[in-house]
């Protein structure tokens, strides 16, 4: 989930430059969905995510879920969804479309570039419970294969590739529809 | 104020290498942004003196409604967020001031990395004084746990100075849109909350909380280094917001 949601909020970034380098509305089409699957899989991550620390981390280390969510990790997580729900509702404050595929481009990737250095480092240099945390011998939060068995791991990475792929198809069909019902504005 | 009386004269004048000469025109226009905002500031007082009101009523009522003076880890958590709150409203106006057509006038004089820059800087100043004052009044009102106050000083210049950065950005962005008071909040929190969060890890080193070797140094350098991206930021996506 967490991989096809960045991988999908990364897409529609570079989206996002094309369409200010370009000014072709498509480009925008393709940003803003690629973004709606995206948080729409940051929303499933989170509260998968938060089911699987139930049952791992709160039962056996005694802690409540109130606290484990302070984890520097899940705080990412919740910035990430809270910016690109900001995303939409910026979108949804225009009316004119090519102002607001300009504007929206422009948050779009001031808050990438903002959220994802945050994400990539501040976990590193915290410690916290959520494997890969720098008391533990691993470098990498996510990819690191010291923490995952072998059987884990079989799940694991196609679980990433399986999920990414869901969602790019899924935002396709979107971009597709939405291209359609626009075909009189794109010429 | 009339920023052209300023820089025409720049235009013409000596005749130094064609380069160095767009360079300082360029500063030359910057500054003259620069002293119209702080000359519209003296003028309109209210609006400087409203947001002092802000910084004092704010503390003022967490003074009465704490029981006793909060330990450093409270003091230290309402410092920042009274930080944030100022912030959005003293930065907040500073693209919402400017109406219509007088943005137009900007647009033929000045180039749009001028005008952000300008902005930049002296959104900056008015929130280190900002960070100052809120740091006095915190001071008088609910005691000063902090041990090292030359290091918290500093630590509070950086972080108000990052934080008002975010927020110019957010201000021109939310300048475009129709609510645009209510969107500077929506925009700007979740961009800024990393950011906050770690003035808050570096501000414990003032409070005598021990580090690791190194690591604060660490912190400080990655908080310069968003401010920077802010910076560059702001250079590259301005232009885009500029024309309309």
């Amino acid at each position: 989930m967490w991989f096809g949601m960045m991988i999908l909020f990364s897409i529609s970034f570079v989206y996002s430059i094309k369409y200010l380098l370009g000014f072709n509305l498509r480009n925008d089409i393709y940003a803003n969905n690629f973004a709606k699957v995206g948080a729409w899989f940051g929303i499933l991550g989170y509260t998968t995510g938060t089911l699987w620390v139930s049952v791992t981390w709160a039962t056996d280390q005694g802690q409540s879920i109130g606290s484990v969510l302070k984890e520097p990790k899940l705080i990412g997580a919740a910035i990430a969804l809270l910016i690109y729900g900001a995303y939409f509702v910026l979108r949804g404050s225009f009316t004119d479309i090519d102002k607001r595929a300009r504007i929206s481009a422009v948050y779009n990737i001031f808050a990438f570039i903002m959220l994802f250095p945050s994400i990539w480092i501040i976990p590193r240099l915290v410690g916290s419970l959520h494997p890969g945390a720098p008391g533990s011998d691993s470098g990498n939060p996510a990819l690191n294969r010291n923490d995952m068995d072998a059987s884990m791991r079989m799940i694991f990475y196609p679980a990433i590739i399986g999920w990414t792929l869901l969602g790019i198809w899924i935002a396709t069909l979107k971009i597709r529809l939405e291209i359609l019902s626009n075909k009189k504005i794109l010429n | 104020m009339n920023p052209d009386a300023e820089t025409a004269p720049s235009l013409k004048a000596e005749n130094p290498p064609k380069k160095q000469l767009r360079a300082n025109a360029m500063n030359r226009k910057i500054l003259a942004l620069l002293k119209k905002d702080i000359l519209l500031e003296f003028r309109q007082q209210h609006t400087f003196y409203g947001v002092l009101l802000y910084i004092a009523a704010t503390i003022f009522v967490i003074y009465l409604s704490l029981p006793e003076s909060p330990d450093a880890n409270t003091w230290n958590s309402l410092f920042w967020v009274i930080q944030l709150f100022v912030c959005v409203n003293t930065v907040a106006k500073s693209f919402l001031q400017e109406n219509k057509g007088r943005m137009l006038y900007f647009y033929s004089i000045t180039s749009p990395t001028e005008f952000i820059a300008a902005k930049l800087i002296y959104n900056a100043i008015l929130m280190l004084l900002m960070s100052l004052i809120s740091l006095g009044l915190f001071n008088v009102f609910l005691d000063n746990p902090v041990n090292n106050q030359l290091q918290f000083v500093g630590i509070v210049l950086l972080g108000g100075c990052g934080i008002s950065l975010v927020f110019s950005l957010m201000s021109a962005i939310a300048a475009k849109a129709q609510q645009n008071a209510a969107l500077i909040a929506i925009l700007g929190f979740p961009v800024i909350l990393p950011q906050l969060l770690l003035l808050m890890k570096i501000s414990k080193a003032a409070f005598a909380e021990v580090f690791r070797d190194g690591a604060l140094l660490q912190l400080i350098g990655l908080t310069s280094l968003l401010d920077i991206l802010v910076i560059v930021m702001a250079y590259i996506l301005f232009p885009y917001l500029w024309k309309d």
